[in-house]
Order: structure tokens, then sequence, then C-alpha cells
């Protein structure tokens, strides 16, 4: 549905976007990932439409975002960053407003509506002013006002910005669902989103895609992505560390946390393990050893840990390294 | 075609709607009454004249009090719209910029053109006081129409180029004060001291509203000044689209 390619844009000297590439289908959720200045809501404004890009082409079901961008336009739902709204209108006026520049008109734009502000909890402050709605209740207004033509394609900037733990559960659930018809592409800073909603990620960094996979794919970046976390009891240290290092499949250990009768270690396998292998050798060590286990299990690799080590500026990675 | 009609009626209703549910709608209103009649009755002396007939005292005022009042109406158009962000969530509609620039500037006119016919009692008055030529009174609404629109293009353009409604409001006044200016009597008079070519002289009255609003007034209804209007319209508007255009563009 969405197709970008070799999309860059620059502000003067400064290169916002640089170079991206990539393709969103029916079905998939596409997590926009990124530190702050990243190019996120950049690309995003390109592909809805709102800057033109300096070159690369952008289309949207087929039809060029340059050339045809009414066609284009029809076809999306664009949530903005920080939710912006006309503050002198109700919220159903907004919405209507919102139908109305969508085609719609009489009981067909009442339905849309009454259908977007449903998704989106607004039922009790339909007649509020958008001037007094908080701000979580805002952010729900702008979103339904992006899901008021049942889109195909939804770009959303930070859509669950401001909402309370409640509200982004839901919103994250209507997201997923709303997937499996829709291309959706979202942006956010809360990275258990990504693994809550996504189908697939893409993290950029200065402008440029610095990883794109999975949740899952990119979670096996992660360092201890397959390492092993063992809590023993009734152990003497240097005999455990000696004979885990004793482990074909372990590349090193390091311990976590010793008291006087636990001893927490995290065993790193080498690479090419599969996962579980490097567990169960390991129940098998220590049960020879008859030291009894408290906590067993095979870590999954954190998204945050993945993130940070491939967004840091280069100074500070070569620090770490 | 028709969805473009479409659009701007559905842009142009928001935005009026806009006006009145603020009160910036009823203190203009009100303020610009209160300012139409104070200079019709006491500064251009009504009923001291004897005459029925609007031309002097009433329309003569009209640059004058638009230059302040026009402005002010229409310093929010764009610099609001760009200030609180809703201008991207309008231009990714699936509606062409010049469809909301047009939608926009009908709304303001429309609003402007709803305080004008408040004047309206004007108008009875002196036909019960008197016998007035109503065609020259006629024109004269449609010079002061024309008028309004140019300087609210201008507004419209300058709000365009600002967040900043302080600032849009003094660049278009300057614009407009360089409108009445340009061929306003004092100043004609003092260009002819400095330059040896009247034809010069002459092309700068030209571009001045002063020129072309005297013959409606006088109820003259010359095409010519009303395409003079037209084209300030035209022109401001196609520049506002041009700057819109170069925000966006970065
Ligand atoms: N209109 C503009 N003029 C100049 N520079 C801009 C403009 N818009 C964005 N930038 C710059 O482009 C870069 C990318 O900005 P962008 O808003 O896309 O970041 P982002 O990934 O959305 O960040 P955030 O997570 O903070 O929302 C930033 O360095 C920003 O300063
Ligand atoms: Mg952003």
């Amino acid at each position: 549905m969405i197709k970008v390619q070799n999309l860059t844009k620059s502000f003067g000297p400064k290169i916002a976007v640089n170079n991206i590439s990539f393709s969103v289908e029916r079905g998939e959720v596409l997590g926009f990932l990124g530190p702050n200045g990243a190019g996120k809501s950049t690309s995003m404004r390109m592909i809805t439409g709102f800057i033109p890009p300096n070159s690369g082409t952008i289309t949207v079901g087929g039809f060029d975002i340059t050339q045809d961008p009414i066609e284009a336009k029809k076809l999306m739902g664009y949530l903005p960053e920080n939710a912006p709204a006309y503050t002198d209108m109700t919220v159903a006026g907004f919405l209507g407003f919102t139908a109305e520049l969508r085609g719609m008109r009489g009981a067909e734009k009442i339905r849309a509506v009454n259908r977007a502000a449903d998704l989106c909890f607004l039922n009790t402050v339909l007649h509020q002013s958008v001037d007094t709605l908080s701000k979580g209740y805002r952010h729900r207004t702008c979103f339904a006002q992006s899901l008021i033509h049942d889109p195909d394609v939804l770009i959303l900037d930070e859509p669950t910005d401001g909402l309370d733990p409640n509200q982004k559960h839901e919103v994250r659930t209507l997201i997923r669902k709303m997937g499996e018809k829709k291309a959706i592409v979202f942006s956010t800073h809360i990275l258990e989103e990504v693994e809550a909603a996504c189908s697939r990620a893409i993290i950029i960094d200065r402008g440029q895609i610095v990883a794109n996979g999975t949740p899952a794919e990119l979670k096996n970046r992660s360092d201890i992505a397959g390492a092993v976390l063992v809590k023993l009891t009734g152990a003497p240290l240097a005999a455990v560390q000696q004979k885990l290092s004793g482990i074909a499949k372990a590349r090193k250990s390091v311990v976590l946390n010793q008291t006087d009768t636990v001893i927490a270690i995290r065993v790193y396998p080498k690479p090419d393990t599969r996962n579980g292998d490097l567990a169960s050798s390991i129940a098998d060590a220590v049960r020879e050893e008859n030291w009894k286990i408290q906590e067993l299990h095979t870590e999954e690799g954190r998204l945050d840990e993945v993130f940070r080590s491939i967004t840091l500026p280069d100074t500070t990675q070569q620090e770490r390294s | 075609m028709n969805s473009a009609v479409a659009n701007i009626k559905t842009i142009a209703k928001r935005e009026l709607s806009g006006y009145f549910a603020s009160p910036v709608a009823y203190v203009f209103i009100v303020i610009f009454l209160l300012l139409v009649g104070f200079f019709t009755f006491m500064v251009g002396g009504f009923f001291e004249r004897g005459e029925a007939s609007l031309t002097l005292p009433f329309f003569v005022w009209h640059p004058w009090l638009y230059l302040f009042l026009v402005p002010a109406a229409g310093m929010r158009l764009w610099s609001e719209e760009r200030r609180s962000g809703t201008i991207e969530l309008l231009l990714t509609m699936p509606i062409t910029p010049w469809q909301a620039i047009v939608g926009k500037f009908l709304a303001s006119w429309i609003f402007l053109a709803l305080a004008l016919a408040l004047t309206v009692p004007v108008v009875i008055t002196t036909n019960y006081l008197g016998n007035p030529d109503n065609g020259v009174i006629f024109t004269g609404y449609i010079g002061s129409l024309m008028l309004a629109g140019s300087y609210l293009a201008v507004s419209c353009m300058t709000s365009a180029i600002t967040r900043n409604q302080v600032i849009s409001f003094i660049l278009s006044v300057v614009i407009c004060l360089f409108l009445i200016l340009a061929g306003w009597p004092p100043v004609t008079r003092m260009l002819e001291i400095f330059s040896e070519s009247p034809r010069l002289v002459e092309a700068v009255a030209a571009f001045s509203v002063m020129t072309h609003f005297e013959g409606l007034q006088r109820g003259v209804l010359d095409t010519r000044d009303i395409v003079f209007f037209l084209a300030i319209i035209g022109f401001s508007l196609f520049t506002t689209g041009v700057i819109i255009r170069g925000h966006r563009a970065g």
C-alpha cells in the first residue's frame, strides 16, 4: 500500500531524512522508532503530502503523492504530531468538518462521526468544545479524525502520547486489530508498544534506517538475547564459576548478584547455539553437583537495549566498546 | 469541479462559524458600527450638510476605517492555522491548497459583508430624510465591499507569512496604507512636486484603492475599477498560495 523509495529531505544544510526506502503492505503494522530528531515526523509529513521531499518517490495505494495528491490523500488517515485540532469547535463539529472534507454528507456523515467517536471513547465529550478538553481527550479527538473515513492507510505520529495507561492499552489493541485489514505506520517512543502492536519495526537514526525487522528479530540483536540466567543456592561461588566455564556452549559468565545463600549468574552462549540448548546443559551441570536451582531461564533480549546500542552517538559507542 | 465547490463551502462554513464562536465577531461588528456612526454623523456632518447623499459623509471614511479593522479581522486566517498546527491537518485532507485559501478568504469576506450590511439603517435614514440617489448608494456599497475584499486578501497574505498575529496585523496595515496613500491627493500633490513626469504620478496613483473607490462612491460603475480590486484580491491570494507552499517546502 505504501511504497517509499530513496526519500530525502533537508532543511537548509541539515539533512532530516536521508535516503530511506521501505514499504508497508495491507495487514502490516509498521512501528517507527528513533531518538528525538531522527526524522520520524518529517518522513510521515512527506508520506501524507504535507511537505514535499527533496528527492525520492512515495506512492500510496499506487498513487504518487506529488503527482496525484488528492487520490493518495483520500486513502490515508493522518494523526499529526501533537494532535492539532480546531479549538473553537466542539468535538462533534470538528469530526463532522473532517467528515465533510472526506466527502461525506447527511446520515453518512453522522454515522461516521459516531463510529469514530465510539472507537476513541469520545461519546461523553461529543458536545464539549475542543478548547476545554484535557490533553488526552484532545489527542483522542484528533485520532478519531484520522479514522473518520475508515481509511486503508493510517499514518499515526505518536498515537499514544499523553494517554493514560488504560487508553494506551485500548489504542494499541485498536491499532493491532485495524492492522489486520489496513496498512498502518505509527511512531512511538514506548518500546513495549512495538511488541504489543507491530508486525514490523524500523529504527531511524539521524535520518537513516539503522534496523528493519520484526520485533523478535530486533530483540535477537540484543546482547543478552539467548543468555541464560541462573540462580543457585547452597553453592560456593568459585566452584560454580569453574563448573559453568566448563560448559562447551558457554562463552562467558557474569555474576549479577551474590548474597550468602543465593548466587545469580548470567551465562552467555557461544554464537550459533540453539535457543534452550545452553539452559539444558547448565541444568545438567548443576544437577551433577547437587546444587539447588532457584531460577533458570533463557533471556529474550530487550528492545530498549537494542535501541540504545544502535542509536547512541558514535563517540559514546566507541567509549562503550 | 463539484467537489471543489463543496470543499470551499465546507471550509468557509467552518471559518465563519469560527468567527462567531468567539467574541471577536461581536466586538468587531460593534466597533465597526460605532465608528461608522461616529464618522458619518459627528465628523462627516451628515445632518448639517442638508443633502440626502451618502457619498461624502459615509463612504469617504471607509478606506480609513477598514485600514485597521480589516487586518484585525484577517490577521488570524493563516497565522493561527500555522501556530496551532491545524494547517497540517487541513493540507493533508484531500483538498487542494487553493480551495483552502479561497474558502477561508470567502468566509472572512462574507463576515465583513455582514458587518457592512448592518449599516443599512443609515441608508434608510437617508431615504426617510430626503430623496437620495439609491443607485449611487448601491455602487458605493459595491465599492466598499470590493475595498474590504482587497484589504482582506492582503491580510490573508501577511497572515500566511508569520505565525505571529501582531506582526501579521502590522504588515497588513502598512501595505493597505500604501494602497491608500498612493492615490491620496496630498501624496499625489507631493509626488508632483518632486517628479517631473506626470506619468509616474499617474502610475503610482493607479495602484491606489482611493482612485478606484472614488468613482464607485460617485455612482460610476466602471469595470476597470472592479477589475482593479479583483486583481488585487487575485494577486494577494495567489501570493498566499506561494508563501504557504514555501513554508511547506522548508
Ligand atoms: N520545518 C523545519 N525546519 C527546519 N528543520 C526542521 C523542520 N522540521 C524538522 N526539522 C529538523 O529535522 C530533524 C528531524 O525532525 P523530526 O521532527 O522529523 O524528528 P522526530 O524523529 O519526529 O523527533 P521526535 O521524536 O522528537 O518527534 C530535526 O533535527 C528537526 O530539527
Ligand atoms: Mg516527531
